[in-house]
């Protein structure tokens, strides 16, 4: 049925059993834009945030897909600005990725303030010392750019092909494409940092506050760390999934695993100068402020306990980090997407704590622990924008060659 | 160990408030006046003090001992409208400004929520509009006109009772004067507490009662999350060592010396 619209040379399922799938994802669609609905029109009294937890589950969804939306930028950086040719493989899907992430990291922060018609205050009246400016500035700079980077990918839809003016402007958008890598990854660069600063420079909130270089706190350079350690991670193991559900090779093992070293060294890197970072935060950071260690975690085990802190660290810091870098692991597809998994899981732990449990550390010596659970309306609404994310993946696979290598992988 | 106030701004006035937690009764008169002063909204159901819009709270602190050694104080907590404000440097928007008299503001028609102030106050001074404002049945006569209400949506927070300033100063400049006298402005909180245990004024006026309060007990007087570095304007008293100990987190030398007191 939709023949003249899948790229030449490629197989892809019957157009009922795709039409099923995006039947589900679409009710998947609806239930989020239902919950979407509410929080619009009735108010933020939908969610279960609270003047102690002003920063919740959104937040934590928005800079963990950030994080993981990285590969994006890097891979673009990797394979236009330095070189390795490579990456061209996966760069497509990378950039499908980073645009899924970022636009619902987006979209999600429309819906999260309190007065969404007033959001363009952000640019009206910039508070220049504000971290969360330049969050607004970056990603908002950084989406358009990705829709640039996405652009000539549709273009390369046979129909659209089909016209010469398109064929050519395509071919354009790719020769200068570099400029977009470029410009992509400064201003990612700057977002993710920025992200990270938002939560370092509360030295009023000791469990974010970092000490840093400059204007910057650690923090700011320890996001965009993690963040190129992750993002090459989910690309990784959402091409290898993508392998999985469709039953095809989309490519070549040595990618993924150019991918997963990629990811691992970066791991490396950024592990090394997490555990300096916490080492320097508890013994030094968290004694100025008169506060122990333990005040800032309930206890070792249960909702914000210790436990958080050696998940995050060890079993998804070091362990994926090892893994990761051993070449003999890395090797083994078993290894591989275990390290790629626990690397992304670790990223969001941190990303989980430095929102949530930032904001439920008690303050004062005598006030309690918050709990807080997200409404079904804020599930629907991160529903919405996995939803979406599958959509554009599901549509962009059947319809465009997002891998150069899938029809010489498949030619039997 | 005291506080001394540090002059940080060049002008005439410096508003501070000064609270002796030894005189709190913890009666709510202050929390009452706050809300009508400000036309602070009223849901039917506030059982969830999570959600309630108080510009003014009151937190009871036990010693943590049990019966009959259990002692008790409550402690009153506006907006500490600080000398370098976390809010003020995070709002993306510019929503909220410092004045050059001391006093912390909020632009809520500015405001569009995004409540990284909130994320960003250690004291919980900010509260979010989370509901459109309702008002108990007849309750709308009695709004103070000098005072906006605040739409769904925004983050609102104490303003010192900024509208009784400008209200004092018109006053005070028709009568050709330009320095307020002192107790010619206090916010309502402290003009309603029935112990006098709040104190508001000047404190670049060393005459002022506020200036004489924290001379005079300069021994008994701290601030609350002094470590935390925002330098807030409020100031509290009590001659209870196990009051500062419990409100406030210690450095280790500073535990010792109060040990050594209690």
């Amino acid at each position: 049925m939709d023949a003249a619209l899948i790229p030449p040379g490629v197989q892809r399922c019957d157009f009922k059993k795709f039409a099923i799938w995006i039947g589900f994802v679409l009710l998947l669609l609806l239930w989020g834009l239902y919950g979407t609905a509410l929080c619009l029109i009735k108010g933020l009294n939908q969610t279960h945030m609270n003047n102690y937890y002003g920063f919740a589950l959104w937040i934590f969804l928005d800079l963990g897909v950030i994080a993981l939306g990285a590969g994006a930028f890097f891979t673009g950086f990797l394979r236009y600005i330095i070189g390795i040719d490579k990456l061209k493989n996966i760069i497509n899907i990378a950039v499908i990725i980073g645009w899924c992430c970022y636009g619902g990291a987006l979209l999600i922060l429309a819906i999260d303030v309190g007065q969404v018609l007033r959001a363009w205050h952000v640019f009206w009246y910039p508070n220049v010392h504000s971290m969360l400016t330049e969050v607004s500035f970056c990603i908002s700079c950084y989406f358009m750019v990705l829709c640039v980077e996405y652009f000539p990918l549709i273009l390369e839809n046979p129909q659209l092909d089909k016209n010469r003016f398109l064929r050519i402007l395509s071919h354009n958008f790719h020769e200068y494409m570099f400029i977009f890598a470029a410009l992509g990854t400064f201003l990612s660069f700057f977002h993710q940092g920025s992200l990270g600063g938002t939560f370092g420079v509360l030295f009023t909130r000791p469990f974010a506050y970092r000490t840093g270089f400059f204007i910057w706190p650690w923090t700011f350079f320890l996001f965009i760390l993690s963040a190129i350690a992750s993002g090459p991670a989910l690309t990784l193991l959402v091409t290898w999934f993508m392998q999985k559900v469709t039953r095809r090779k989309l490519v070549t093992y040595d990618v993924l695993e150019l991918m997963g070293k990629i990811a691992g060294t970066l791991l490396c890197v950024y592990i090394v100068f997490k555990l300096l970072d916490t080492w320097y935060w508890a013994t030094h950071v968290l004694p100025s402020k008169g506060m122990t260690l333990m005040d800032c975690y309930k206890g070792w085990f249960g909702s914000y306990g210790l436990w958080l802190l050696v998940a995050e660290l060890g079993i998804f810091g070091v362990v994926p980090a090892i893994i990761l870098v051993t070449p003999k692991l890395r090797k083994k597809e078993f290894w591989l997407i275990l390290g790629a998994l626990f690397d992304c899981i670790g990223v969001s732990i941190n990303r989980f704590v430095m929102v949530l449990q930032s904001s439920a550390v008690p303050t004062y010596p005598f006030d309690k622990w918050p709990s807080y659970m997200p409404s079904w309306q804020e599930w629907a609404t991160f529903g919405m924008v996995v939803a979406i994310a599958l959509l554009v993946i599901s549509l962009s696979y059947r319809y465009l060659p997002l891998f150069p290598q899938e029809k010489e992988l498949n030619a039997n | 160990m005291g506080y001394e106030h540090k002059e940080e701004r060049s002008h005439a006035e410096k508003y501070v408030m000064v609270i002796d937690i030894d005189k709190c009764t913890g009666c709510g008169a202050c929390v009452v006046a706050c809300a009508q002063e400000n036309n602070i909204p009223v849901r039917t159901d506030e059982t969830d003090k999570y959600l309630s819009l108080n510009w003014l709270v009151i937190y009871r602190v036990t010693n943590g001992e049990p019966f009959p050694k259990t002692k008790v104080v409550y402690v009153p907590r506006p907006c500490m409208h600080c000398d370098d404000p976390i809010c003020v440097h995070v709002c993306p928007a510019n929503a909220t400004d410092k004045d050059a008299k001391g006093i912390v503001s909020q632009i809520y028609p500015r405001c569009f929520g995004c409540r990284y102030c909130m994320a960003a106050c250690p004291y919980h001074a900010r509260v979010f509009n989370w509901y459109d404002p309702t008002y108990p049945k007849g309750t709308e006569r009695g709004f103070n006109p000098d005072v906006s209400t605040r739409m769904r949506g925004v983050v609102e927070k104490c303003s010192f009772c900024n509208h009784r300033y400008q209200r004092a100063r018109d006053k005070a400049i028709a009568e050709g004067r330009v320095v307020l006298e002192d107790g010619e402005y206090i916010p309502a909180c402290a003009e309603a507490c029935p112990t006098n245990a709040i104190y508001f004024g000047n404190v670049k006026d060393p005459e002022s009662k506020v200036s004489q309060i924290l001379k005079k007990e300069k021994p008994y007087v701290f601030r609350l999350l002094e470590h935390y570095g925002s330098k807030p304007s409020v100031y509290y008293i009590s001659r209870q060592p196990w009051v500062r100990e419990r409100l406030d987190w210690m450095l280790e030398q500073e535990h010792k010396q109060y040990n050594k007191k209690s």
